[in-house]
């Protein structure tokens, strides 16, 4: 036989570089990573150029300096006196603050309007859709300056502020009201809190334990929240002397002092937030709930269980898996929105990080550092939600 | 009542407005309690805006200034050239809306057509809304109406069939694909006007009957227009780009991808307009000046492009995977299939979505004040803080703002609706 007939060269030798799959493969990221990496590497050396040519530094020394310029507003203690990276800290602690309390508030205002756009009441359900279109097509910096400038810089002088009972005070200094002033009974208290939050949360996956092994109810949720209220309140009757006094705002000299005291700007953003986030919780509960089918809530009533027990077993662990993800991303965007409190005064991180901008003059480093707080704000949010996400997942068979 | 043999009716109280309103006010005992207190909510919002609104607000701050609001600092004699984008614009407006080509575009060139004819007539003062400015604003209906009725008829369309061929190639790409070419001549119409409004307003330095304004002198709503339209078109193609990148089957191009999209979810706009008006004049070449407005531009079409990226890509996941492999076996290429088959469906999926984006640029447009352009919200502030007798009417003025946001914003969710069902999404 001649070695001529056979064809001994394999067929992927014909095909032309150019057209071979993986070569293209290969080329396409090879491309790819040199032309980021090129980018890098120019913005990198010009950055570098730059600060030698004008004498500016890039490094982050500067962070022990002295950093010499007020904060209006802080959760810890604060003087100019301390270092920048101190100054960055309380930035950082009243975004937080912001933020925390942002979300509690908008979560509670959101969900009650989505129950309200949901509700048979034609009346409840038109004001509730009312609110959503104004309060979520205007831009919120737009919100945020009608607060600050349009409402709370033109409330009255402290002379004539208008008192509401409780009392409840509102100038242009701020608002106030009555709070608890902790005295030294008030750390054992909180001792006792924890450790009945602790026993509840325990008492209630136990119970729920045996609720599924026995099938029959054992109250899990109600007998947690009895301990959370009953531990406490023995203590407080118990301590020798009360954990909380009532501190009213007093007119001083200048001000009222004493109670809790928010700022014009806090108030503002504050209010700010959550009316405008709250407008998109409302769309995400009302399309959670809308999302469960009629069928559910009607095979749940013929099987006997009562409205509450739907809502409780039927509805919401199935509108919870929609509603989740969304909320998330919008405590996300609540979050990253209080960095419009450089609009209107609030000394949050962005802000504090543009004074230092110009009192250290070393505006990449902070803003490096800006990005990086942000960031590891954004990967907490993400890091609860991927773990509800995985929690809830569909156990698909 | 007691008539015995007529046959019984329902009874009075459910039927009607009677019925109507036992049924959803007053059906239970709790819903007639939610009925009263939400009347009451009513009352005391319409007790304390009411009066407000018509008798204690000064909007002397709005009309005197309405020219910044509008244009900024455009200059006074060249603001025809804004006038006549916009005229040209509703004339647009009239010829698409003479196809039939669309039912939102169609409802705008009306909503257009009126509010301008009636601001036009609108009874202030003629120092507050000059003669030539009443001229203008009724020359918008005009300019609907000429091109409604300029168009309708079939033989103009078939003379400019012959040139849409080259065209059609492009619109083979689009949502139109399979389309009338009215509608490949108006997608050209449109494109090439944005551009053509675009040299308008810049004009070229030099030329005497269209001298350079340059982009500092832009302001107002037309900034905030021209930074959200501007954001919308660059961002969204970037956005596609970057999803298709991060779904690659390549590791390298998926990892960046997603640590563009990540990185810039992760922080707020402010950091990222900061980024471009602060840092970036640093590294640049100094041969290379960037203005102002161009650097915010930058921040905002990166920003808007990572959220694009992702919904663009929820809409790839709901593309199912059969398409895919049914294309593959009718032999189409990696890169037909991508636009022929997947993109169509994966955008259609996600319309809404998409357009909640671009309501989100329109409405973040407005944080260039932060970085001190003067778009309508920074003109705002500017009008307050510059003159002491209106420091007292801030509240008139972020009122009228959230009016004007409100109206463009509202417009864009109404059409997103609106397109949803001409497209038929989520039916079949």
């Amino acid at each position: 036989m001649s070695d001529k007939g056979f064809p001994l060269r394999l067929s992927f030798g014909t095909i032309p570089l150019w057209r071979d799959v993986r070569v293209l493969r290969a080329l396409t990221q090879l491309v790819s990573a040199v032309l980021v990496v090129g980018l890098v590497l120019f913005i990198v050396t010009q950055v570098v150029a730059a600060a030698n040519e004008r004498g500016f530094s890039l490094g982050f020394d500067f962070l022990r300096e002295e950093a010499g310029f007020p904060i209006a507003e802080s959760v810890i203690e604060y003087e100019e006196s301390d270092t920048f990276l101190y100054a960055l800290g309380v930035g950082i602690l009243n975004t937080l603050k912001v933020a925390i309390l942002g979300v509690i508030l908008a979560t509670i205002l959101g969900t009650f309007l989505g129950i309200c756009g949901v509700s048979t009441n034609w009346l409840v359900s038109r004001i509730a859709v009312v609110y959503v279109e104004i309060f979520r097509n205007v831009p919120l910096l737009v919100q945020l300056f009608f607060w600050y400038f349009g409402v709370f810089q033109l409330l009255p002088q402290v002379a004539e502020s208008i008192r509401w009972p409780g009392p409840f005070i509102l100038n242009n200094r701020g608002i106030y009201m009555v709070w608890g002033s902790p005295t030294d009974a008030f750390v054992p208290w909180l001792v006792a809190v924890l450790i009945a939050v602790a026993v509840a949360v325990v008492g209630a996956v136990v119970l729920s334990r045996v609720e599924s092994r026995v099938g029959r109810s054992t109250y899990p949720l109600s007998v947690a929240v009895a301990i959370v209220v009953v531990i406490p309140a023995l203590a407080w009757i118990f301590m020798p002397d009360s954990p909380l006094v009532r501190d009213a705002p007093e007119l001083g000299r200048f001000n009222y002092e004493g109670g809790l005291r928010l700022t014009p700007e806090f108030a503002s953003l504050l209010i700010g937030l959550v009316i405008y986030t709250a407008a998109f919780i409302a769309e995400i509960v009302r399309g959670g709930i809308n999302s469960v089918r009629r069928g559910q809530t009607e095979a749940s009533r013929a099987l006997g269980l009562t409205a509450l027990q739907t809502l409780r077993f039927v509805i919401l662990p199935q509108a919870l898996r929609v509603i989740i993800p969304p909320l998330i991303s919008q405590y996300l965007n609540l979050t990253k929105n209080s960095s419009l409190a450089i609009a209107i005064g609030y000394p949050d991180l962005f802000s504090v990080g543009r004074i230092m901008v110009n009192q250290a003059g070393r505006a990449v480093p902070i803003f490096l550092l800006l990005m990086v707080s942000y960031l590891a704000m954004s990967l907490t949010y993400a890091l609860i939600g991927n773990i509800y996400n995985r929690r809830v997942r569909f156990e698909e068979r | 009542m007691s008539t015995a043999t007529a046959v019984l009716g329902p009874p009075r109280t459910s039927v009607g407005v009677l019925g109507w309103v036992r049924g959803n006010l007053l059906s239970t005992w709790y819903n007639v309690l939610f009925t009263v207190l939400a009347l009451v909510v009513m009352l005391v919002l319409v007790w304390v805006s009411v009066p407000w609104l018509f008798v204690d607000a000064d909007w002397t701050v709005i009309t005197e200034n309405l020219k910044l609001f509008f244009v900024g600092q455009y200059p006074p004699e060249q603001v025809w050239r804004v006038s006549l984008g916009v005229v040209w614009l509703a004339f647009l407006f009239g010829v698409t809306w003479g196809t039939g080509a669309s039912g939102v575009m169609s409802i705008f060139a009306r909503v257009i057509a009126i509010g301008f004819g009636l601001a036009a007539l609108v009874p202030l003062p003629l120092d507050v809304v000059s003669i030539t400015a009443r001229i203008w604003l009724l020359a918008v209906p005009m300019a609907v109406v000429v091109g409604f009725f300029l168009f309708q008829d079939e033989s103009i369309w078939s003379e400019l069939r012959d040139f849409s061929r080259p065209v059609a190639v492009v619109a083979r790409f689009s949502l139109f694909r399979g389309r009338s070419p009215q509608i490949r001549w108006l997608v050209v119409a449109w494109v090439l006007s944005f551009f053509a409004i675009l040299v308008l307003l810049r004009g070229f330095e030099g030329l005497s009957w269209l001298p350079l304004v340059g982009t500092n002198a832009w302001g107002g709503l037309l900034l905030t227009f021209l930074l959200a339209v501007l954001g919308i078109v660059a961002s969204f193609p970037l956005g596609v780009l970057l999803a298709l990148g991060r779904r690659s089957n390549l590791p390298v191009v998926s990892v960046l991808c997603t640590m563009f999209i990540e990185g810039v979810r992760g922080v707020p706009l402010v950091t990222l307009l900061f980024m471009t008006q602060v840092i970036l004049p640093l590294f640049l070449p100094e041969n290379l000046p960037i203005d102002r407005i161009t650097r915010a531009f930058l921040a905002i079409t990166l920003f808007s492009a990572a959220y694009m990226a992702e919904n663009v890509r929820a809409g790839l996941q709901s593309v199912p995977t059969g398409q895919i492999e049914a294309a593959k076996a009718l032999g189409m290429s990696g890169f037909g299939t991508m636009l022929f088959i997947v993109l169509p469906q994966a955008l259609r999926a996600v319309i809404p979505a998409i357009v909640g984006q671009f309501i989100g640029l329109f409405k973040d447009t407005s944080l260039v004040v932060i970085v001190g352009l003067l778009d309508i919200v920074g003109i705002g502030r500017a009008v307050v803080q510059a003159n002491p007798e209106w420091i007292d009417a801030q509240r008139e003025v972020y009122v009228f703002l959230g009016v004007v946001f409100w109206v463009f914003t509202y417009a864009m969710s109404y059409a997103s609706r609106r397109l949803e069902t001409t497209l038929g999404v989520g039916v079949r």
